[in-house]
């Protein structure tokens, strides 16, 4: 028993380090490249030496150069994105709940009004939209980009949720409600942290594709100081005409993407382990 | 309760949206001020431009916020990209938004917004025409009125390697025919060399190009009343200059991919011999930081024509005053300022952008530091505006189509330019 | 069960009151940035805006009522040819795409999920691509694949990507399913994350082959969390805009998907066309989504009523 087991998985092992191998590769080497321009001296951005030679950090410099306000950018992307993941959990788990657990007409007729909303493409709401914030007065302020984020972010949110928890047995809440939890407490005690691994699969979607939205953020904020990290980059210019700082924007495109890993990585292990702990495991 | 008062909110909310609805696109006419009244107001004012490439643009107006601390002037960075910043200021217009107060314009967008009312007219003695560019002064204007103030003006300049012209005891080029001749003699000892490019891709510099070519083959895109007559055989010559030149490789098959950098680049790794390009390559290609193999061995002369010198497309920026910004009397007195004769002398300095006083072209001190100012001045008193149109976003869309068909080789230059003739015909009567 | 029959009757009541209580802020959010803008859009459908100069050269303002005029002209004449290449495009790109990072994303999810080791660092790159803002990987794209880029220099030829052709619509491929394939790994793990491990045992205890285990056990328990993924990327794909818009350039016809002529036609203020096209597109992607739906089940609600009518 121990040896066909021992068998089976050396093969597997091998496939498993494999298939590791090749995402690494497929995932990282477009993202080699960027780090690599990053590094360069602006005088060498075009060399196609797989090391930058010589090693600077010009690039990065530049990014944070006093006139650029690149630090504040970076604060307001994550005041915009915090918010809206947070908001987006809240009214999507709540959301989600409903449709997967109560009972109620024209259920589906809600889950597909609520995904229609991503089907118009988005560009055509901006000038729409524009003109309804500048009519209630939400040019540069924060909720004129959270709003639309949350908007844009809820339906894949209350779809995601409710898939998950529809798979989470509904006979586990009904055994915490016998024993004496409200339906409340029920859900939030047991469902929750089974869900947990799409809860923050959720989470994690949310707080990026907030994190890099661009254009409502350009067409809502005029004010240097409210402008989010995107769109920071975005008026990064060269020296000269045009210029194009191809190795600043990769520099702060490194920046904006590295510590977004990092803080989900370590995050993801705290929500889980924390989800879990307190579960009925 | 509390679910009812929640949906009886959210009902009031749409409710309000809808209305709101319903005011923003009928109430037209009401933000807009006639143009030509007077220009009213003063206090703190925006200043809505693409790059501030070297930091100047700031610098300019911290000295006037400094001489003026009730009328103070911010600065709206937008995207460095000149589409998204034209987007910008449309999408401002369109909701008639008193964001943007002053607005940088590229010079062919003063018909569009002329003409939608975006911008005001400004009083005819903002600009000293005795003293400004004439041809630059041309593109404020709409129908004979000013509808802004020129800062920078730009024209194409060929550049060209001197040191290899030298070695073959060359001067520069004065036609096509002497360019490819000149070519053929440095590739017998330079063979890997390419021979021209100029922006290609298909965008907007494509339609600076190819304007190019048929001006400086004798044709025009439009005539003087403004009638397209693009299928004339001078024109056709022209396009076929440029269609021969990729058929026969003297312009490099890549070139088709290039923009003003992608060139740049090329040009500054030595790989080309002729080079149309703006004088803002001048700088770059002379650094001797390692980041141009070129620095030294060049210099810029006309750019060349069919049996002659040939003409250059016009290009460049106007200030103009949003028709929906308050303190109109500041953003005038803002304009005045910034295209005074110091602040475009700080500005060439600092930036090297072509500027549109006169003076400053024969300044000797000025030549000293950019030795291309007279073959400049010489590229933009002679240079072509582009077609001067309110759509002139469709008419750019049709010539990038049409020049793009025939360089690819999807269509002979003859069909390509009796689709555009048709087109523009369409598109301007 | 009578606790069943007593709550599907009472269904509509305290539970219908409740739903409505949480489904609301969704509604009000959706509401306000979604709903409004598109009714605006569609009113907009049905209006020209006037292109005619007066006397002075003043565009004549105001816009007026036209009904479907701008609908049929997309599907007249030159718009015709350039609506459906754009929409060949779009459903090109949308098959095509999707079905590899479906494949990617699937495995991508498996390794990660079997993998112990290094699990935290996997996870970490395969979120790099995703996580890179949208602009940003756009320009990096475009860099690898010019005339004298690394992509040329690796396969050794010269290749002009960015024009017209078959390279072109490769690049943009290659470049969404490196961006988004991630996205679908992420939502599968997280779908295969709540599998029970027992179900594993039991099947291993049986003798099933791994082979036979992923067909059998793994794919029908996240066969919900993959739905969703691919739904929504469907949905995403099918409004494609701004990676061919920055890789290869506007108004390319290889590349044109029909959010770039809604985009391209807005600004040339032809605002009504532009609605009109957009307002197609949602019409296009409705349909899809139903269809898909339709066909694969990915009936995430409906499901929900089934068990409750057992």
């Amino acid at each position: 028993m121990t040896a066909t087991h021992a068998k089976a998985t050396l093969p597997r092992k091998v496939l498993t380090f494999a298939g590791l191998g090749l995402i690494l590769l497929y995932c990282l080497a477009p993202f080699y490249w960027m780090a690599v321009s990053a590094f360069r001296r602006p005088s060498d951005q075009f060399e196609l030496t797989a090391l930058p030679a010589p090693f600077s950090l010009d690039n990065l410099t530049a990014v944070f150069s006093p006139g650029v306000g690149f630090g504040r950018s970076l604060l307001n992307s994550l005041v915009v994105a915090g918010t809206t993941t947070v908001l987006t959990l809240i009214i999507g788990v709540s959301a989600a709940y409903a449709l997967a657990r109560l009972h109620f007409r024209f259920k589906n007729a809600v889950a597909a009004l609520i995904i229609a909303t991503s089907m118009f493409p988005g560009i055509s709401l901006l000038v729409p939209l524009l003109a309804l914030f500048t009519d209630i007065g939400w040019i540069n302020t924060y909720q004129s980009m959270i709003v639309p984020s949350l908007s844009f972010a809820l339906p894949l949110a209350v779809w995601n949720l409710t898939a998950f928890f529809r798979q989470m047995p509904e006979e586990l809440e009904q055994a915490a409600m016998i024993d004496g939890c409200t339906r409340g407490q029920a859900f939030r005690k047991v469902i929750l942290p089974l869900a947990a691994p799409g809860i923050f699969t959720t989470a994690i979607i949310t707080f990026i594709a907030a994190w890099n939205e661009f254009i409502i953020a350009l067409s809502m904020v005029n004010d240097s100081t409210m402008q989010t990290a995107t769109v920071a980059i975005s008026r990064f210019t060269g020296a000269y005409g045009f210029d194009q700082p191809f190795g600043t924007q990769m520099a702060a495109g490194v920046i904006v993407t590295v510590p977004l890993v990092v803080v989900v990585l370590l995050f993801q292990r705290r929500i889980i382990a924390g989800l879990t702990a307190g579960g009925v495991k | 309760m509390g679910v009812r008062t929640t949906v009886s909110r959210a009902t009031a909310a749409l409710g309000v949206a809808v209305l709101l609805a319903s005011c923003g696109s009928g109430g037209d006419g009401g933000g807009g001020e006639q143009p030509g009244g007077a220009l009213e107001g003063r206090g703190e004012v925006t200043f809505a431009t693409g790059k501030d490439t070297s930091g100047n643009m700031q610098k300019l107006v911290d000295e006037w916020n400094s001489s003026h601390p009730n009328e103070q002037v911010r600065i709206i960075e937008l995207p460095e990209s000149a589409d998204a910043q034209r987007q910008q200021m449309v999408q401002n217009a369109q909701v008639k938004s008193d964001a943007y107060t002053i607005l940088n314009l590229d010079v062919v967008w003063t018909a569009e917004f002329a003409a939608n009312r975006w911008v005001v007219e400004l009083p005819a003695d903002t600009v000293d025409a005795g003293k400004f560019l004439e041809p630059a002064v041309k593109t404020a204007k709409y129908r004979d009125k000013l509808y802004a103030a020129p800062v920078y003006s730009d024209g194409g300049l060929l550049y060209y390697r001197k040191d290899l012209l030298d070695a073959a005891g060359l001067q520069p080029p004065k036609t096509w025919a002497e360019l490819t001749a000149a070519c053929q003699a440095v590739k017998a000892t330079q063979p890997a060399i390419g021979c021209y490019a100029g922006q290609f891709e298909k965008y907007e510099g494509l339609t600076v190009n190819f304007d190019e070519a048929v001006h400086s083959a004798g044709g025009d895109v439009v005539d003087a009343s403004g009638k397209p007559v693009v299928d004339s055989p001078e024109a056709k010559a022209g396009l076929d200059a440029l269609v021969t030149g990729f058929q026969q490789g003297v312009i490099p098959q890549k070139a088709i991919t290039y923009k003003e950098e992608e060139g740049r680049r090329a040009f500054q790794a030595g790989e080309l011999l002729f080079h149309r390009q703006w004088p803002y390559q001048w700088n770059l290609a002379g650094k001797t930081d390692g980041s141009s193999q070129v620095a030294g061995k060049f210099d810029v002369a006309p750019l060349p024509g069919l049996n002659g010198p040939g003409s250059s497309t016009l290009g460049g920026h106007n200030f103009a005053i949003s028709a929906f910004g308050k303190n109109k009397a500041t953003a005038l007195d803002f304009i005045k300022f910034f295209t005074s004769e110091p602040s475009q002398r700080s500005n060439l300095l600092a930036t090297s952008q072509a500027p549109t006083l006169a003076s400053l072209y024969d300044d000797a001190e000025l030549i000293k530091q950019f030795p291309y100012l007279p073959t400049l001045k010489e590229s933009i008193l002679s240079a072509k505006p582009r077609p001067q149109a309110v759509r002139y976003g469709d008419v750019t869309q049709a010539i990038q189509e049409a020049a793009y068909a025939a360089l690819t080789g999807a269509k002979p230059s003859d069909v390509a330019l009796k689709d555009l003739q048709a087109k523009l015909q369409e598109l301007l009567k | 069960m009578t606790a069943v029959a007593r709550r599907a009757r009472g269904a509509t009541s305290g539970a219908g009151r409740l739903a409505a209580a949480l489904l609301s802020p969704t509604f009000v959010v959706l509401g306000l940035v979604v709903g409004y803008p598109l009714v605006a859009a569609l009113r907009e459908s049905v209006f020209r805006e006037g292109t005619d100069l007066d006397e002075s050269g003043f565009v004549v303002e105001g816009s007026r009522f036209v009904g479907v005029d701008n609908y049929t002209a997309i599907f007249a004449g030159e718009s015709a040819v350039r609506f459906w290449n754009a929409f060949g495009n779009t459903t090109l790109f949308t098959v095509i795409t999707v079905a590899l990072e479906v494949v990617i994303g699937v495995a991508m999810a498996l390794v990660m999920h079997h993998a112990i080791r290094w699990r935290g660092i996997v996870r970490a790159s395969i979120l790099v691509p995703w996580a890179v803002p949208t602009a940003v990987s756009a320009l990096l794209w475009r860099w690898i694949f010019q005339a004298d880029g690394v992509a040329n220099s690796i396969i050794g030829q010269q290749i002009l990507w960015t024009t017209e052709g078959w390279q072109a619509k490769f690049a943009v491929i290659l470049a969404d399913v490196w961006k988004t394939a991630p996205f679908v790994g992420l939502l599968v793990l997280a779908g295969l994350q709540i599998i029970p491990n027992d179900v594993y045992e039991a099947a291993r205890v049986d003798g099933a082959s791994p082979w036979r285990q992923f067909w059998r056990i793994t794919l029908p328990l996240v066969k919900p969390a993959l739905l969703v993924a691919v739904l929504f990327r469907v949905l995403d794909a099918l409004r494609m805009f701004d990676l061919p818009f920055v890789l290869i350039g506007s108004r390319k016809e290889s590349v044109e998907t029909l959010s770039m002529v809604a985009f391209d036609e807005a600004s040339s203020l032809r605002f009504g066309p532009a609605a009109a096209y957009a307002t197609i597109l949602f019409v296009y992607v409705a349909v899809t989504a139903l269809v898909f739906v339709r066909l694969l089940g990915a009936d995430v609600i409906g499901a929900a009523r089934e068990r409750a009518r057992k």
